[in-house]
């Protein structure tokens, strides 16, 4: 183990898998002057700037997957994602179902995105359901530097295109990383803390403001479950469906907005597989429907807070008293 | 291997290249008389573009990788795909060459090089540098070729491809077909100037416009250009100036054309100008023609026999492919 942050996380992982394989290589808007280190060991070929062009990013990154190359493109914030939108949905995630299955693309787009750093709505846009809802693509969005190392390595052995998102905030955080192989599955998800009269959901930088949250429910007698979906898509059904079975309630908390979200997929779900064991109705605390703003104060009041997790739980306790449950 | 894929050495004869476009002409007429027949997928024909496809693909080896597009029909038969498997393709059928998953549109044929075909319009741009990335990159001398239209090239990504293939250094011979429409408008109210040729020289890259009605200057300027690409490893740009014969897809409907100019482009039909050039030089006779032409149809209509005697995919299909 040693300490590093998620930039140095996914620095590991990139350098460790393009040692293993002559296949990977990385491409993006400052990804040559940005990563002099892996520069100087791979060599101009494998590591390249390019111009500030999303679509062909993407694009070039979904030709290069179909014919022999494992690329890892890097188009800086999510938003961006929008000139990319053609490359990853129609092409890369639509082709090997349109072709009868005669291409696989192996490759994996990296994004920013997240309050914490006042960008505002064009640099921050939690879009990651977005491809959650298309088909072909996987889509993963890590919360501590281990799983970003773990995570990005899974991400490009995987024969699929996927769509890493880290949360900005989270980058120059440090923590605990495994050393060598470390990977992290795509689709699992890791219970971060264990409880037993409540679960909160949640990916990325809410899980610890959920993690913050079961303190403060904690101290109030109350267990909270937390656990971190790590892989959006495909989603840890049976990690859920174990959780709130046990607990009987669950908060889903992102910062991405509400409507047809991360969160209305997990209650779907929850409703439809343990709909028997809820003791009360799922809640979903998330960002508004509203870009994300620039002022401090306003991106503050845009995040999840841990106090107004808290309160949901222990209403959902509370409710349940009251019908008497 | 096909004739068509072996012929970029020795070059290809005169009767080679029009039993080639007769090919692609009795593939499309049987589609449209599927269409008088009756209900049939929507397909966009490429009558009256034979001599780019034919004259393009002719110059190229069998190791050359082709993309394509909604338009690909030309391109696809001069590889040397087989038309049965291509028209059960379009009516879904099981022995298409995608097996029935992608109908008319976005036919793909990895065996004969034809990969990715995207209908989104500059789809095949945004993807030709990336397979032009693993040629450079996995070795081998083939190249790529990217047949486009003027409406893509009129799309952003046409930028953005050019200028990435030529700062890159990247092997793609893109070849527009100026069909002279855009789906339902016409070029003159998209573009500035006739030509989309000259647009490389903003990349610093070579570019040539062509007769794309004369399949022998075609099949000219493509060898000439495909041996720049294959020797430089730089990118070029080929415009063959054509017409597109029909309606944007069929069933058919030109009444948004001015009669005049369809005239006028019949007056220069590829088939006709090279038929005309082989009587004239002796070269056939119009029984000969006449012979020709009825090989082809006999084929489409075995095609068609074939197509229509394959079964549609098993529901089980709907969901496999979706991930490797």
């Amino acid at each position: 183990m040693s300490l590093m942050n998620a930039h140095e996380a996914l620095g590991q992982a990139l350098a460790e898998e393009m040692q293993r394989d002559s296949r990977v290589l990385m491409f993006g808007e400052g990804v040559a002057t940005k990563r002099k280190d892996l520069l100087e060991a791979f060599g101009p070929q494998r590591v390249r700037n390019t111009p500030l062009a999303e679509g062909i990013i993407a694009g070039t990154a979904a030709g290069a997957a179909a014919t022999g190359l494992r690329p890892v493109a890097d188009l800086l914030f999510a938003p961006f994602l929008c000139f990319a939108m053609d490359g990853i949905v129609n092409s890369a995630g639509k082709l090997r179902y349109m072709s009868g299955g005669q291409f696989e693309f192996p490759m994996v787009i990296l994004a920013m995105t997240g309050g914490g750093w006042t960008v505002g709505a064009q640099h921050n846009h939690n879009i990651e359901a977005w491809f959650v809802h298309s088909p072909g693509l996987k889509v993963v969005m890590p919360s501590t530097p281990a799983d970003f190392k773990g995570l990005m390595k899974a991400a490009i052995r995987d024969d699929n295109p996927v769509l890493f998102f880290m949360d900005m905030a989270l980058g120059f955080e440090p923590g605990e990383v495994p050393e060598g192989e470390w990977i992290v599955p795509l689709g699992q998800a890791a219970i971060r803390r264990e409880g037993t009269d409540l679960t909160l959901i949640s990916y990325a930088k809410t899980v610890h403001t959920c993690l913050a949250a079961a303190d403060a429910l904690a101290g109030q007698g109350l267990s909270a479950e937390v656990i971190d979906l790590r892989t959006l898509k495909p989603l840890d059904e049976a990690t859920l469906l174990a959780s709130v079975r046990k607990t009987g309630r669950a908060i889903v908390v992102h910062e991405a907005g509400a409507l047809c979200g991360v969160g209305a997929e997990v209650a779907a779900l929850l409703s439809e597989k343990a709909f028997d064991a809820l003791k009360a109705p799922l809640v979903r605390i998330t960002g508004p429907d509203a870009p994300a703003p620039s002022s401090y104060a306003l991106e503050q009041a845009f995040m999840p807070q841990p106090a107004a997790i808290a309160q949901a739980g222990l209403d959902l306790v509370q409710r349940d008293a009251l019908v008497g449950r | 291997m096909s004739p068509a894929m072996s012929s970029a050495s020795p070059a290809p004869s005169r009767l080679d290249l029009l039993a080639a476009m007769l090919r692609i002409r009795a593939y499309e007429e049987r589609i449209v008389a599927f269409h008088d027949e009756g209900p049939f997928p929507h397909v966009c024909t490429s009558v009256g573009q034979e001599a780019a496809a034919v004259g393009v693909v002719s110059a190229l080896r069998p190791d050359d990788q082709i993309l394509t597009n909604h338009r690909s029909a030309g391109h696809l038969l001069a590889r040397g795909a087989d038309p049965g498997r291509l028209l059960a393709e379009v009516m879904g059928r099981s022995t298409g060459y995608c097996k029935g998953k992608s109908g008319t549109l976005h036919i793909s044929a990895k065996e004969l090089g034809v990969i990715l075909t995207s209908t989104i319009v500059g789809g095949e741009l945004s993807l030709a540098p990336g397979v032009a990335l693993s040629r450079s990159m996995l070795g081998g001398e083939g190249i790529v070729v990217c047949f486009f239209g003027d409406g893509a090239a009129c799309e952003g990504i046409f930028h953005e491809s050019l200028n990435l293939a030529s700062v890159w250094n990247l092997p793609v011979l893109y070849v527009c077909e100026n069909n002279q429409w855009q789906a339902f408008v016409h070029r003159k109210e998209t573009m500035t100037g006739d030509h989309v040729g000259p647009w490389a020289a903003a990349y610093g890259m070579d570019h040539l416009t062509v007769d794309g009605n004369d399949v022998e200057a075609v099949l000219e300027a493509a060898t000439c250009a495909a041996a720049q690409v294959r020797q430089t490893r730089r990118p070029f740009l080929l415009e063959a100036s054509t017409y597109r014969q029909r309606g944007h897809m069929e069933p058919h409907d030109q009444s948004y054309v001015d009669p005049a100019e369809i005239e006028a482009w019949l007056a220069k039909d590829p088939i006709d100008r090279l038929s005309a050039r082989l009587l004239d030089a002796g070269e056939l006779t119009p029984q000969g023609l006449e012979a020709l032409r009825l090989q082809a149809r006999e084929a489409m209509n075995a095609a068609a026999a074939f197509a229509q005697a394959s079964p549609f995919p098993d529901p089980s299909e709907l969901t496999t492919d979706v991930y490797a």
